[in-house]
């Protein structure tokens, strides 16, 4: 069968830079096709040549659809011809109801007058496809991100869609919403719909794909065919172009004594306050040591820490803290600071970073007193903390001074990192350290996660990346519906120990 | 955001690198040129005219002394608008402070000293009261002082009662805003002769801190403006601040008030730039989560900046008191738009977070010019000048906005 979407030679260059150079993309009829690379690649670059919102003429090279030349002016124009993306952060308005958002900007009307019986009736009809059961006056405000998700591709199927493109569908899905999306793109596929899916998860796309191309640098790598078997370690070989022999670095774990303890934690939701979200919750931390939290999204996990940093999070917030056996009151995050804690947030552009402001600015916002005399500044010593930083952990940038928004996902963390080691904590509590990174920066983070806990640090972990923590710590608790279910040392702790940890004790409690 | 990287890693020209500075810091050099090219403009106008000098010793006084209360009042809006609020009840507060003082100095009598401290305090105890509303109770800015405004244009009216103003001022209350200081040295032959020494010492200091700071720098190897900008920008401001105090000196010398107002600009420059809590402001208008979650009291901040604009609204208040020379119950009125336009004239973002106090001070001072100009050398009515402010600060906003999007 012909081809869909052949992309020849595509090269996109910005004032001072080649974000595409030469790529060729060729998705056949009726596959699901994954597009794999780090972050920066050019993976959306080249998804917005193809829907248009970088128009025929900014970019060199043909895309052939349907066996044609094509050079779309918008987006307009490729969706014409089926051609539907469904972004990372989902488009949808919040305030409206389901039917209102599937038809938003292509309302079923006549002389600008909607006929709402036919398009709650159409609107019921595309829900049912994607498999949801909600009734299309429900609001997306009162949905999930998951439910939320397939709204979205409802919206794609009511637009004639021929080639859906999904930008990292599952990233900020559970897991039982990831599987479910999965599913369905498999039953489009069975009646006939391709789809292109770019995604950092490797066991979605050896799951789904037909066909894996694999983009580094702004070029085509490879394209991998699955039916032949790809393995993981050769997709991760072909994204950053070298031999990851370890994801992890080794692990010489030197523990010693408790550094830090919580028991009997309890914390309720911000604003309903008769839900418990952290229950009667108790755990250490020692020296030196690496512990993870594994649950699901959901299970109280960031919440349980935020509670403990400071109380940054919750309502009628119990329960004891020590440190190196000593009680310690941490009931402000000032106070939190001060008795040794750190928190490196799971979203660091909205919780981590002050994006305007520059890479020195950020490190000593946590520790300003730490480089000021009498309340003065000095602009000296801030300036050589930063420059000790950036050298020791590796931030790529041109100098101290470059602002954080310009910065990768990976060296942004790093920032964060830094600010935090500059107020010199104990025991680092790190939520989600390595979302959104790229390989490569994956392994930079664990090396300075091992790095600190070699000097003696108590480190607290929370990933969603079941892999990651085995790879990484000594001990993993098991949280699910805010307990703390499972305590598993480095030897028993598996993928599927967790699990089963997790399904055993689901909906066993009741609120 | 490779791009930049790139961009900025990469070896340039002397010549590219001053370009690349002057794009990155056109605003701030375009705020001067907009300043000096308004002033020019005017000159030129009531020369081609036959009309009298616009840059004159006269002039000058003037426009300090008229503006003085909005620059004095702008250093403390350009804090709040940096932590991502607004204080629409400046000129309410203005009005307001001016009837207390008056009523306590004129009906009552008391000692001015003592006056002043309690219209300060009272100013402060006023800003206190919004900021717990707006810091620790959430209410929005723009509500609380929307209130505020209105309620104070009441208990001003309430204070004055019957009386529909209250004068005379006591005159060591008027030295303070149309007085200039005495020619202590009278040395030079000039009207003021200190006026002039004074600003011949302002200028070699400014010099020196500026080529001290440079070298500073420089053995840091942090040095970014370019040689040129540099020493056209030092050239500039020591000849503007001699030509002024020459100016000054032929005339009535150094108004009281110029000092109060340089005195309060170098202070709160140094505040934001230098210290914790000025670095804690921009730190809750840039992310006020984050700067929460790295242990910044952000409540506390807000609060703060809310009290500092009830002080310096309560200075304003005086000042401008005493010098229409009386306190009625329309004094004020409307100035808090004349502040609020000052700050984002002068580049601070209507997102929180940017901002200088110098960038305001010069904001106020391009109002300032445009009021004196259309007036006095334009002769054009009211209806005018509201017209081309409003146009101005329309401008500046687009800019900062467009240049945002941009990069």
């Amino acid at each position: 069968m012909a081809p869909i979407l052949e992309m020849r030679g595509i090269t996109k260059t910005f004032p001072g830079v080649k974000a595409l150079d030469n790529v060729n993309l060729t998705v056949e009829q009726g596959e699901i096709h994954a597009i794999c690379g780090e972050n920066g690649a050019g993976k959306s670059t080249l998804m917005k040549v193809l829907s248009g919102v970088y128009p025929a003429g900014s970019y060199e090279g043909d895309i052939v659809y349907d066996g044609e030349v094509r050079s779309f002016r918008d987006i307009r124009d490729s969706e014409h011809v089926g051609i539907i993306i469904i972004h990372q952060e989902l488009a949808l308005v919040p305030l409206l109801s389901i039917a209102e958002n599937i038809f938003l900007g292509n309302e079923i009307s006549r002389g600008g007058v909607i006929d709402w019986n036919e398009s709650f009736r159409r609107a019921e009809e595309l829900l049912r496809q994607v498999g949801l059961s909600e009734p299309p006056t429900t609001l997306i405000k009162d949905m999930g991100v998951g439910k939320q998700q397939l709204v979205e591709i409802a919206k794609a199927l009511s637009k004639k869609v021929r080639l859906l493109i999904l930008d990292e569908p599952t990233a900020s899905l559970n897991e039982r919403d990831s599987q479910a999306l999965l599913d369905l793109l498999l039953e489009f596929k069975r009646q006939g719909l391709t789809s292109i899916m770019i995604s950092h998860k490797l066991n979605e796309i050896s799951r789904v794909a037909d066909s894996i191309t694999v983009i580094r640098d702004g070029s085509t790598v490879s394209t991998l065919d699955c039916k032949a078997g790809v393995s993981e370690d050769q997709i991760i070989r072909d994204m950053v172009g070298r031999q990851l022999d370890d994801r992890y670095p080794p692990r010489h774990p030197k523990i010693g004594d408790v550094l830090f303890e919580v028991k009997n934690w309890n914390a309720y939701h911000h604003l309903n306050t008769q839900r418990q979200i952290v229950k009667d919750v108790s755990f250490n931390v020692r020296r030196g040591e690496i512990v993870g939290i594994a649950g699901l999204m959901g299970a109280g996990r960031t919440e349980l820490a935020m509670s403990v940093f400071g109380r940054s999070y919750g309502r009628n917030v119990s329960g004891e803290a020590l440190m190196g056996g000593r009680p310690v009151d941490v009931s402000t995050i000032p106070k939190a600071i001060a008795a040794g804690l750190a928190y490196v947030t799971e979203d660091r552009k909205q919780y981590g970073l002050l994006l305007d402001d520059d890479i020195r600015q950020n490190i000593s916002l946590a520790n300003l007193p730490g480089i000021a005399k009498g309340g003065v500044i000095d602009e000296d010593r801030e300036r050589k903390v930063a420059e000790d930083y950036r050298s020791n952990l590796r931030i790529r940038s041109s100098d101290i001074f470059h602002k954080t928004l310009n910065l990768s996902g990976g060296n942004q963390q790093k920032v964060v990192l830094s600010k935090w080691l500059f107020s010199d904590p104990e025991l680092l509590i790190l939520d989600e350290p390595t979302r959104g990174i790229d390989v490569g920066a994956k392994f930079e983070i664990y090396s300075i996660i091992e790095r600190l806990a070699g000097e003696g640090k108590g480190i607290l972990m929370i990933s969603s990346e079941m892999p990651e923590l085995l790879g990484m710590c000594d001990r993993i608790y098991v949280m699910n519906e805010g307990r703390f279910v499972a305590e598993l040392p480095r030897g028993e702790a598996t993928q599927e120990s967790i699990m089963r940890a997790i399904i055993r004790t689901a909906g066993r409690t009741a609120a | 955001m490779s791009i930049k990287t790139i961009d900025e890693a990469g070896s340039r020209s002397e010549a590219g690198a001053s370009l690349d500075y002057f794009k990155s810091h056109l605003r701030e050099y375009g705020m001067l040129v907009a300043l000096v090219a308004i002033i020019l403009f005017f000159a030129i106008y009531s020369w081609a005219t036959g009309r009298p000098t616009f840059v004159s010793a006269s002039n000058l006084t003037n426009l300090f002394l008229q503006n003085s209360y909005v620059i004095i009042m702008a250093i403390g809006m350009l804090l709040i608008i940096i932590t991502g609020h607004i204080d629409l009840s400046v000129g309410s507060l203005v009005g307001f402070i001016g009837a207390v003082g008056a009523v306590l100095m004129v009906l009552y009598g008391i000692p001015v000293p003592l006056a002043v401290v309690i219209c300060l305090g009272v100013g402060a105890a006023i800003g206190a009261i919004q900021g717990y509303f707006v810091a620790f109770l959430r209410i929005p800015s723009f509500i609380v002082t929307l209130a505020g405004m209105l309620v104070f244009r009441g208990l001003t009216f309430m204070t004055l009662g019957s009386s529909s103003s209250i004068s005379p001022i006591p005159p060591s209350l008027r030295a303070l805003s149309t007085g200039t200081i005495p020619d202590f040295l009278p040395v030079l032959g000039l009207a003021n002769s200190a006026t002039m020494i004074i600003a011949v010492v302002v200028a070699v200091a400014f010099a020196g801190f500026a080529f001290a700071k440079r070298s500073r720098k420089a053995n840091l190897g942090t040095v970014h403006e370019p040689q040129g900008f540099f020493y056209g920008r030092v050239a500039l401001v020591t000849l503007a601040i001699l030509y002024m105090g020459y100016l000054l000196s032929t005339n009535r010398g150094l108004p009281n008030v110029l000092i109060l107002m340089a005195v309060l600009i170098a202070i709160y420059a140094f505040v934001t730039t230098r210290t914790t809590i000025g670095r804690r402001v921009y730190a809750v208008g840039g992310n006020e989560k984050a700067a929460k979650l790295s242990g910044v009291k952000t409540e506390r901040i807000v609060f703060l900046a809310f009290v500092n604009m009830g002080v310096l609204a309560a200075v304003a208040g005086l000042v401008f008191f005493a010098r229409v020379g009386s306190a009625t119950a329309k004094n004020g009125t409307g100035l808090e738009l004349d502040v609020i336009a000052a700050c984002f004239i002068g580049g601070a973002s209507a997102y929180g977070g940017v901002g200088k106090v110098t960038g305001a001070v010069i904001g106020a001072f391009i109002m300032g010019a445009l009021n004196m100009g259309m007036q006095s050398a334009m002769q054009l009515s009211i209806d005018y000048q509201q017209l081309v402010k409003g146009l101005v600060l329309l401008a500046a906003v687009s800019f900062d906005v467009y240049n945002r999007n941009k990069a």
